[in-house]
């Protein structure tokens, strides 16, 4: 039998830079009391968001991804003719077809990459990144781009008091690439595909429906071993993490999960949640992307992510910030 | 098996840590969302608590017929 050859592949791969894009449209929680009966203190208590981004009609997906896929290539200080990979983890395409992350590079002019568009619902940005370091450690990319965009606000009923309050749009991005050293970690990703339902666009409907119990009892009973574990699998421990940037769903979830991992008083946790609402495979990289503009998070810093969303999926993991 | 009194007491104390309700406050009578001001979610965090503390698993299902303190002594009761 032939024995095919294999690429030889780089021993780590790390993130080179962040890029990021909020909607023009400032939402606050007031201006949705005035659409429907909700209230300020009752968002604020249920799930953390003071204000959202709701994206207008010219700030497509597309416009979205490529804007924050650009200000990460410039953050990286390498140009699109180096990108070889472009992956797009998103929930809300405005068709099933085509995918769009090959459009997403050629209008960024990245030349001829690998390019899809990974569904993993609110963990796809994880997922992606898990799968951009894993092509680099293969071999079968140099340096790839990995994008989270979503327009949530297109699947969303807006007057539903249950998720207009809650999901919103965006974009961030990051430029990843080969390194001696690993700043990335193992993925601990997994998915409970029995809870399918649980957040969904139901039979004969357009917008998200969403069993909000269930959803909390999975993400603050199941979730906690998973970031033990990716600590674990990158030889880490609570104590060593600067940063917890787990997705952006429900504050409340956000300051469990850091609890009962017992992160030390100097982590610095993110909240983005409070003014960007909660953008699904975007949360994640907008998160990381505003520590670092604010000085809160430092390039060096040790990061423990998850995300956790539709599916349903999750993926772990810990990363050395840019 | 825990007795009404232990389960009670048990109860009182995930109610205090959960939600911040004083222990003296959680008489049978008490209706979780009107007089305890415990919201929905704050009751799948008492019922993994309760879980945890008296091995009594309540399904989302069962939780929204679960509405004062005494409901949710007597499901411990039948169930553990």
């Amino acid at each position: 039998m032939t024995t095919l050859k294999l690429d030889q592949g780089a021993p780590g791969a790390r993130i080179l830079g962040f890029g990021s894009y909020r909607p023009r449209r400032r939402v606050t929680n007031d201006e949705l009391a005035q659409r429907m009966e909700t209230n300020d203190e009752w968002i604020q208590a249920r799930v953390g968001i003071a204000e959202r981004r709701w994206a207008e009609p010219d700030e497509t997906l597309v416009e979205m991804s490529v804007a924050a896929g650009g200000k990460a290539l410039a953050a990286s200080g390498l140009d699109a003719g180096d990108i070889d990979l472009v992956l797009l983890a998103t929930t809300s395409p405005p068709k099933a077809i085509p995918g769009l992350a090959p459009r997403i590079a050629h209008q960024l002019g990245v030349p001829r990459p690998g390019a899809f568009d990974v569904n993993a619902g609110c963990a796809g940005w994880c997922y992606a990144l898990s799968a951009a370091s894993d092509a680099i450690r293969s071999g079968t990319a140099r340096n790839a781009l990995v994008i989270g965009g979503e327009r949530l606000t297109d699947y969303t009923n807006l007057d539903d008091r249950a998720t207009a309050v809650i999901f919103a749009d965006g974009a961030g991005a990051a430029v990843v690439t080969a390194s001696d050293e690993p700043a990335i970690g193992p993925a601990v990703w997994g998915s409970d595909g029995d809870l399918h339902e649980a957040i969904a666009i139901p039979p004969d409907e357009t917008g998200m429906s969403m069993a909000g119990q269930a959803v909390y009892r999975w993400a603050t009973t199941k979730l906690t071993d998973t970031l033990v574990e990716a600590m674990r699998r990158a030889g880490v421990g609570p104590e060593d993490i600067d940063v917890f940037a787990p997705h952006q769903a429900n504050l409340r979830i956000i300051e469990l999960m850091a609890k009962r991992l017992k992160l030390p008083e100097r982590t610095v946790i993110a909240r983005d949640i409070v003014r960007s609402g909660n953008t699904s495979s975007a949360s994640v990289p907008l998160a990381l992307a505003a520590l670092l503009e604010s000085g809160e998070a430092r390039s060096g810093d040790l990061a423990l992510l998850l995300g956790y969303g539709a599916g349903l999926t999750f993926a772990g993991q810990v990363v050395v910030l840019p | 098996m825990a007795s009404t009194q232990e389960i009670q007491a048990g109860l009182a104390e995930i109610l205090e840590e959960v939600a911040g309700v004083t222990p003296a406050d959680a008489t049978p009578e008490k209706s979780f969302t009107e007089d305890l001001d415990v919201d929905s979610l704050s009751m799948v965090e008492i019922a993994t608590a309760v879980e945890d503390k008296f091995g009594v698993a309540i399904p989302d299902d069962q939780l929204a017929n679960i509405k004062t303190v005494g409901d949710a002594i007597s499901f411990i009761e039948s169930n553990q």
